[in-house]
């Protein structure tokens, strides 16, 4: 795994320079309803460009479901939410498909095909994007080299371990050099090490310039983020957002 | 569709399709479908075309034909034969008429008695072939001049038997035609089936490729590639199969009637070739409407 400092040249890790205005995803008194009971209620946030964002609360809060109400991937029942000035409801299937090219998810189950190896995993937007693989294989070394998965290229997603398919799905999620990066509880499922690589890959894309969202409930690495780079804290408490405290 | 999308669809492109993972009972049931149907149509066709050369030739042959049949005493017989053939030939509209021979005569009767027929001892009419010519004669008229020239004479111009059997020979075309379409319609379901079946299996799959960005149209591309290219496999499988089966019939003899000629003749031996690709076109358009309604239900 490469510890040192980083000198990142991949087109993945240009900086997203081509977002316009002072926010990237808004949410605006956003609700939700899950199966009749209401999940969020009048939820507002705004993630400007360059932001690094954690978002806290107890099990079934909603933090998921905000995740995939700022990608699209779920609509809000009220209210409004919008991503690169674009109102989410309102997309169709396309440009939903082109949210999510601006948009890298790294799932806290990471999904991914298990019959391709894990290059072909970490090239799928690339892929369905159309884009020809082997003029992006540079980039697709330096990325796998990155994350420390230059030896573990060929394996498939089954073979790895849990934090090499964290690594790979934050992989996956950079390759297209989004603006966005929304993980979902990354490390929920690697020790203490492997988290603080995870983190420390996190840091790095925020100082490229993405847009950080993460979904946590663990505090200590919120609180050794926040030693590396100035992160907002949101709390989902009692169906609301707010700003968590000094108490982080 | 577009020239791009169909090259593309030819074509194929290597990294998209090992996107979706090869489903095993899926390939197999497309692949089975459509060598099966293929190796029906095939037989359809033949039966159809054959009925329709049947038809055909029933109506033409038999509509140029008549039988004069002269039922008379042994002993006014030739005398009436006579009368009738110098009738006949002064018919406007007769190209031809002929009196059967003894010999002629014991060959038609001899499926029921034998060749050993003592005709001349029994009370078995003369026969007259007459022979239409173009344009025909009056039936009507010739009738009247018989009854009252020739009273033994009776005209059969085959309608009675013909238009039956015409009709029937028309009907078992149009059967092989349905037959056809039916088989098409078979396919088409079946393929939807496996189509759904798959994309059901494969929803993780799409879960993941919209996940980073893939359009619908990708995916939906990816999953009716696969099923068009099955089908045009199993189908030229069941094709050659068929005109194998075919070719191996026996040949057409006047002995075997309509079974031997059950089989393609000439430049129809081509026509089976149509039904591959006419069977990925099926497929393609079962598959695409398939993935679309799929990819529209899941949310």
């Amino acid at each position: 795994m490469n510890h040192g400092p980083l000198k990142l040249a991949g087109c993945w890790g240009k900086t997203a320079e081509r977002i316009q205005g002072t926010v990237v995803i808004e949410l605006e008194n956003v609700g939700y309803n899950y199966g009749g009971g209401e999940l969020l209620s009048d939820v507002s946030v705004k993630l400007a460009p360059g932001s690094f964002h954690f978002l806290t609360g107890p099990s079934g809060a909603g933090k998921t479901t905000l995740l995939k109400l700022c990608y699209g991937a779920l609509t809000p029942t009220s209210g409004r939410a919008r991503a690169f000035n674009m109102d989410v409801q309102g997309l169709d299937r396309d440009q939903m498909a082109h949210l999510r090219r601006r948009v890298g998810v790294v799932h806290q189950d990471c999904r991914f095909l298990d019959h391709l190896p894990v290059i072909e995993n970490i090239a799928l937007p690339l892929i369905v994007s159309g884009k020809d693989l082997s003029q992006e294989e540079a980039n697709l070394r330096e990325l796998l080299n990155w994350v420390g998965l230059s030896q573990r290229a060929d394996a498939l997603p089954p073979e790895l371990s849990g934090g090499e398919r964290q690594r790979a799905a934050l992989a996956r999620s950079v390759i297209l050099s989004p603006d966005v990066i929304v993980a979902d509880e990354p490390t929920g499922n690697v020790d203490w090490d492997m988290s603080q690589r995870l983190l420390q890959l996190l840091v790095e894309l925020n100082r490229m310039g993405k847009t950080i969202l993460v979904a946590t409930h663990d505090m200590a690495l919120i609180r050794a983020a926040k030693k590396q780079v100035q992160a907002r804290v949101l709390r989902i408490s009692a169906k609301q957002l707010i700003q968590a405290g000094a108490d982080l | 569709m577009s020239e791009g999308r169909l090259r593309k669809l030819i074509m194929g492109d290597a990294q998209a399709d090992r996107v979706v993972p090869p489903s095993g009972f899926t390939a197999q049931l497309t692949l089975f479908v459509s060598g099966a149907m293929a190796f029906l149509a095939v037989f359809a066709l033949a039966l159809s075309l054959a009925s329709g050369r049947l038809a055909n030739r029933w109506a033409d042959e038999l509509a140029r034909a008549a039988t004069l049949r002269i039922n008379a005493p042994a002993e006014q017989r030739v005398a009436q034969t006579e009368a009738a053939l110098t009738i006949l030939r002064q018919t406007p509209g007769v190209a031809s008429a002929r009196a059967f021979t003894t010999e002629e005569q014991v060959e038609l009767l001899a499926p029921w008695f034998g060749s050993a027929l003592p005709i001349d001892s029994l009370p078995v009419p003369q026969l007259i072939e007459v022979i239409e010519g173009d344009p025909g004669y009056d039936g009507t008229g010739l009738r009247l001049r018989l009854q009252a020239e020739v009273p033994g004479a009776v005209l059969d111009d085959h309608t009675r038997w013909r238009a039956p059997l015409v009709d029937a020979a028309r009907a078992l075309r149009r059967l092989g035609a349905v037959s056809i379409l039916l088989i098409a319609g078979a396919t088409a379901a079946m393929i939807t089936l496996a189509a759904n079946a798959a994309l059901a299996a494969n929803a993780q799959v799409i879960e993941v490729l919209r996940l980073v960005g893939a359009l619908d149209s990708y995916i939906a591309h990816a999953f009716v590639r696969r099923f068009t290219l099955r089908a045009l496999g199993g189908a030229a499988v069941g094709v050659v199969l068929g005109m194998i089966g075919v070719w191996l019939m026996p040949a057409a003899s006047n002995e075997g009637g309509f079974l031997t000629g059950l089989g393609f003749q000439g430049w129809a031996w081509g026509l089976p070739l149509i039904i591959p690709p006419l069977g990925a076109l099926v497929a393609f358009t079962a598959t695409t409407r398939a993935a679309k309604k799929r990819l529209g239900d899941l949310t």
